[in-house]
């Protein structure tokens, strides 16, 4: 099977082409960007998190189908978690990218297993993962 | 004018035998960097297993035979470059160093607050970030001057960014995302007849094209020895030698001194004064053996072949439906070829191609100003090189149409 029949799936060109949750949130909390500077990924993530629970979470940006695939799926699995939650699904997404396990809880974004095969396309899967963590360290370190 | 075989030629680079993924390898990357021949690598370890030691210090014969080496590599570069003497010839890491150098070193001696220097648009970060790290604390104005609609510098947008401040003008030579060669003669000319320099990013263009700094007119010319076939770690700089004297050292250490004393120092002359510490002898011996190597084929035969394989790729992808290319037309181009394929990122298409076996790179190129004038977020960039040949672009090509497919087909 090549890349394009293993990765390039229905869904993930789905969500690349129609993204959920993407615009600006006029009720962010939290708002932090993104970068790849080498491959000119950017993301903005915006998140409202009301009493250690992410309400509502929005992102703008431009990238590849894979960058823009993982935040649009981020957000539709994160949204309604706590903090706590979302930082556990975190763990498990860099997880099944650095080739170690797939955890079911991940749903739609198991199909983008496959980026642990390819080492040069890891930073454009973890980017809407790693500007999370850093916005929810971020607000925990100014509260 | 002899012509290339790239077949005979592949025949030096170990490297092209290999497979990625289970198919051929296609090597499309050569402007972020080329392959080496074995008679590059070969040189290297040569001077490894029987002329190692230390450079310029030292009786002994090690000593001797080892800065003999390093040495001619200095006078290959001054021919290749057809310059009058070795001793402007500077060793750098790459590009990237020698134009920090001048930055950092003519910079700082002759730039006043008020001065002006003058960049494109479409420069990489390599002559964008040196000056930004100084211009606040000279209190210098980077003037930034435009591309025509036809991908080439805005001459007369040139013309007119010059004023009686302008001291230094530092533009590329061959452009590392649209492949356009600028008339640098021309340039030299209009810098100089306002008294300001030139220094000239030749990068891109040092690989592919003769270059005679002295028919150029050019005060400065930076090069990297790793994109024209030699290893990584060495490129150089070369100045007028004039200019070049006059230029306070960069960095401080061993071998760029005359006297040292407990609080101060004196300094070598040129080109030493700018070479502090054990340089790296090894890759400044592939450098000069990449410098045999590219003269014995012929850099007008090297850009012949370049041009005859990007007029081809460009006349197979010009009629196909959704695929932008950004590149002037004409011949006075290199075989550097920019696209998009419309809907999909060039980081995507980049992975498809990836898994036929073809390299090629994908982002921005170190040149994030330029693709904000493009209006583009990124760009794929194939780049040509002596030892590529017409049946891997229309191998590219085929790849590139069925990538183009299969996303047209499931959206």
């Amino acid at each position: 099977m090549s890349i394009l029949e293993s990765l390039y799936k229905e869904i993930i060109l789905d969500h690349y082409r129609s993204p959920r949750n993407r615009g600006k949130l006029a009720s962010a909390t939290i708002q932090l960007e993104g970068l790849n500077p080498s491959c000119g990924d950017e993301l903005e993530l915006y998140l409202d998190l009301e009493k250690e629970t992410i309400v509502d979470v929005k992102f703008t940006g431009e990238g590849c189908a894979i960058s823009q695939a993982s935040a649009s799926m981020m957000t539709e699995v994160i949204k309604g978690k706590s903090r706590e939650d979302a930082l556990e699904l975190s763990r498990k997404f860099k997880a099944m990218i650095q080739g170690e396990g797939v955890s079911e809880e991940l749903g739609d974004l198991t199909l983008l297993q496959g980026i642990s095969k390819l080492h040069a396309r890891v930073k454009c899967a973890t980017l809407a993962w790693i500007t999370l963590d850093q916005a929810l360290a971020k607000d925990e370190s100014e509260s | 004018m002899r012509h290339i075989d790239p077949n005979e030629l592949r025949k030096d680079f170990p490297i092209l035998d290999r497979t990625v993924h289970g198919n051929p390898l296609i090597y499309f990357d050569n402007a972020a960097s080329s392959q080496k021949p074995r008679q590059v690598v070969e040189a290297m370890v040569d001077y490894y297993y029987n002329h190692h030691a230390n450079v310029h210090r030292g009786a002994h014969t090690l000593s001797v035979e080892a800065t003999e080496l390093y040495e001619q590599a200095r006078k290959k570069v001054a021919r290749f470059l057809n310059a009058p003497t070795e001793r402007s010839v500077v060793f750098t890491r790459n590009t990237t160093e020698a134009m920090n150098l001048v930055v950092h070193s003519w910079g700082r001696e002759h730039l006043r607050s008020g001065d002006e220097i003058i960049v494109s648009v479409a420069e990489h970060h390599a002559n964008l970030v040196p000056w930004h790290l100084q211009a606040e604390s000279l209190g210098i104005t980077i003037k930034t001057v435009g591309l025509t609609d036809q991908y080439r510098l805005d001459l007369d947008g040139l013309e007119q960014a010059i004023t009686d401040r302008t001291r230094l003008i530092s533009i590329w030579h061959m452009n590392n995302v649209l492949g356009a060669i600028n008339p640098i003669r021309k340039i030299a000319d209009l810098a100089h007849a306002a008294g300001a320099l030139l220094l000239v990013d030749g990068a891109q263009a040092a690989p592919h094209v003769k270059v005679d700094v002295q028919a150029l007119d050019v005060d400065f010319y930076t090069l990297s020895g790793h994109k024209m076939c030699g290893p990584t770690g060495a490129g150089a700089l070369w100045a007028r030698a004039d200019v070049l004297a006059g230029m306070p050292p960069f960095l401080g250490g061993g071998e760029m001194i005359g006297k040292v004393y407990l609080d101060h120092s004196t300094y070598a002359d040129i080109p030493f004064r700018f070479e502090a510490g054990t340089p790296n002898i090894a890759e400044v011996i592939g450098l000069g053996a990449a410098v045999d190597y590219l003269e014995a084929i012929g850099l007008e035969a090297i850009f012949e072949h370049d041009q005859q394989l990007t007029r081809y790729a460009l006349e197979k992808l010009k009629p196909l439906d959704g695929i932008m290319l950004y590149g002037p037309e004409g011949d006075d181009r290199g075989g550097i070829i920019a696209f998009n394929i419309d809907g999909i990122h060039p980081h995507d298409v980049a992975s498809v191609l990836d898994e036929a076996g073809i390299a090629v790179r994908a982002g921005q190129h170190c040149a994030q100003p330029l693709m904000r004038s493009l209006n583009v977020p990124a760009t794929a960039r194939a780049s040509f090189y002596l030892y590529n040949t017409f049946e891997e672009i229309d191998r590219f090509v085929d790849v590139l149409v069925r990538t183009r497919d299969y996303f047209a087909a499931h959206v």
